[in-house]
């Protein structure tokens, strides 16, 4: 078991929700296969999904529901 | 009263935009910046900067609190809205009005009653302005479907009351197929909406988007001619034109003069611009809505009539009655808008922020780029891909249409991607040269004329 850190492929605003009245996609304690949504990025308007590259469990997640963030910033821990 | 100082509540070229017409007037400018843009064109351009908040526009640009706050605090006694953001929210203009600041655009509650598409709708009606003929409400059984028919003619759309987004629409060309169909489109509704009502509208297949830009002193009000902007994609437009080339003088007479009358008959105050659907087929104009401020592609107007409209609606804002009769507003030439955003054409217009490595801007007579950009300049990822709007005048369209296309080959963008190999591949069309195009052309073009990777 290693950790792995999960970081942003876009710059935007961060959502780990599909819709502000519904639950997380992810939270911490569950299990990722590859292919999991993690969340989504806003950049110009537009959302793209952050999918996951690898399989593992949600140790915790490094930025916030609808944080602005950087290309490259860090979004989540796992253990895989 | 005169605006001494002016809070300018949005970004991009629109700020830039509105601080250059405050400036020719007189007016300090104080610029709302969100965290993430205190490096954009408009703030090194105005007087004060001010911060209202984090990058995430709900929390700075759509803040009411903070930008009224904000007004207070620098002491500005005018809010200049621009487009988009809270440029057409009644309750900010309301708020802005009620801290005794002066909002530029209309009353608060003629925002709210033309924001409201069914009641313009019917106010439009009442002004004898065209609207899109349809049932006023539910049809109930087939009786009253085949009447109405009659009436709104073929062919026409049978819509879910309960739909939206284009879904549970049906388009009927005759009235067998009508009684076929009533029954079956209402079953179909009850099923995907729980409502099995319907209501008909006429289906305009080949619609295009011409809209009247007005100006009006909460007294008069006059029309600036009109424009064309069927060139969308995903109903965002990306090329608008002034005039209509499509209309004759006669229709384009008939259709300015309706936007003057419903403006007139809401006592329309500040800028403002009535969008309709022009059905080339049969000579037809609908009033479809009315947008209560300034638009993205105003300049086009601009350019055709030698009017300011910024400036105008400052000085109205501020009071004045309206400086230009009818009469004094007088067209030449055509004028041409190609809408740069940051986003790559050959990646289905994926979106594309970072930093401007390089600018290199087209110059000369009959060529103006309004633009939020300058060399070095990072586009943030938090707001809408507009970087600028190239706009072009010609004595016709082909002329204009010769210097949109030497304007776009000068010039350069470098760092990101950009839309302009979509619009250098537009002005050489065609089908847009012999202005064969409606709403739903660009997207059907794009399907087929995919726009190659931009040579960098």
């Amino acid at each position: 078991m290693a950790l792995k850190t999960v970081h942003a492929p876009l710059p935007g605003v961060f959502y780990r929700r599909p819709a502000p009245d519904q639950p997380p996609y992810k939270k911490e304690g569950d299990m990722i296969a590859v292919g999991d949504t993690i969340g989504l990025i806003e950049v110009m308007k537009t959302f793209t999904p952050v999918v996951a590259e690898e399989a593992g469990r949600v140790i915790k997640f490094v930025a916030e529901n609808e944080e602005a963030i950087m290309a490259g910033q860090p979004l989540l821990e796992i253990d895989g | 009263m005169p605006i001494g100082k002016l809070l300018i509540a949005n970004r991009g070229e629109i700020a830039v935009r509105i601080n250059r017409a405050a400036k020719a007037l007189g007016i300090a400018t104080v610029q709302a910046v969100s965290a993430a843009d205190r490096s954009m064109l408009a703030a090194k351009l105005a007087d004060e900067v001010v911060e209202i908040g984090p990058p995430q526009a709900s929390k700075s640009y759509l803040n009411r609190d903070a930008i009224i706050a904000a007004a207070k605090q620098s002491g500005a006694d005018g809010v200049h809205p621009g487009y988009g953001f809270l440029s057409e929210n009644a309750d900010f203009a309301e708020a802005v009005e009620s801290a005794g600041l002066t909002f530029v655009g209309p009353r608060p509650d003629t925002i709210r009653r033309m924001g409201d598409k069914a009641r313009a709708r019917a106010i439009a009606a009442a002004a004898g302005v065209p609207t899109v003929p349809g049932s006023e409400g539910r049809v109930t059984g087939i009786a009253e479907a085949r009447d109405l028919a009659r009436d709104i003619g073929f062919p026409l759309m049978i819509k879910a009351a309960a739909g939206g987004g284009g879904r549970g629409i049906r388009v009927i060309h005759s009235e067998s197929e009508l009684e076929q169909l009533i029954p079956q489109a209402s079953g179909e509704a009850l099923a995907a909406f729980g409502d099995g009502g319907l209501y008909l509208e006429r289906f305009i297949a080949r619609a295009r988007h011409v809209e009247v830009q007005v100006l009006g002193d909460g007294a008069d009000a006059i029309h600036l001619f009109e424009r064309e902007c069927s060139l969308q994609r995903r109903r965002q437009k990306v090329w608008e034109e002034a005039p209509a080339a499509v209309l004759d003088d006669a229709t384009r007479a008939r259709l300015c003069a309706s936007a003057a009358d419903l403006a007139r008959a809401t006592a329309y105050r500040g800028a403002g611009t009535l969008e309709y659907l022009y059905d080339e087929t049969s000579g037809e104009f609908f009033f479809i809505e009315m947008n209560t401020r300034i638009q993205v592609e105003h300049p086009v107007t601009e350019m055709i009539t030698g009017i300011d409209l910024v400036q105008e609606m400052l000085r109205i804002a501020a009071g004045e009655p309206l400086r230009l009769r009818q009469s004094d507003v007088r067209r030449r030439g055509h004028a041409i808008e190609c809408r740069i955003c940051a986003e790559d054409p050959a990646r289905g217009f994926a979106p594309s922020p970072g930093q401007v490595t390089r600018l290199s801007l087209p110059e000369g007579d009959g060529i103006r780029f309004d633009t939020m950009l300058y060399e070095g300049y990072v586009v943030p990822p938090f707001y809408d891909s507009l970087l600028g709007k190239l706009i072009v005048w010609g004595e016709t369209r082909a002329a204009a249409r010769r210097r949109l296309e030497q304007a776009l080959a000068a010039m350069r963008i470098d760092g990101i991607h950009t839309t302009i190999a979509l619009h250098k591949a537009l002005a050489v069309d065609t089908e847009v040269a012999a202005l064969r195009f409606h709403t739903r052309w660009l997207e059907t073009w794009l399907a087929s004329n995919p726009v190659a990777a931009a040579a960098s």
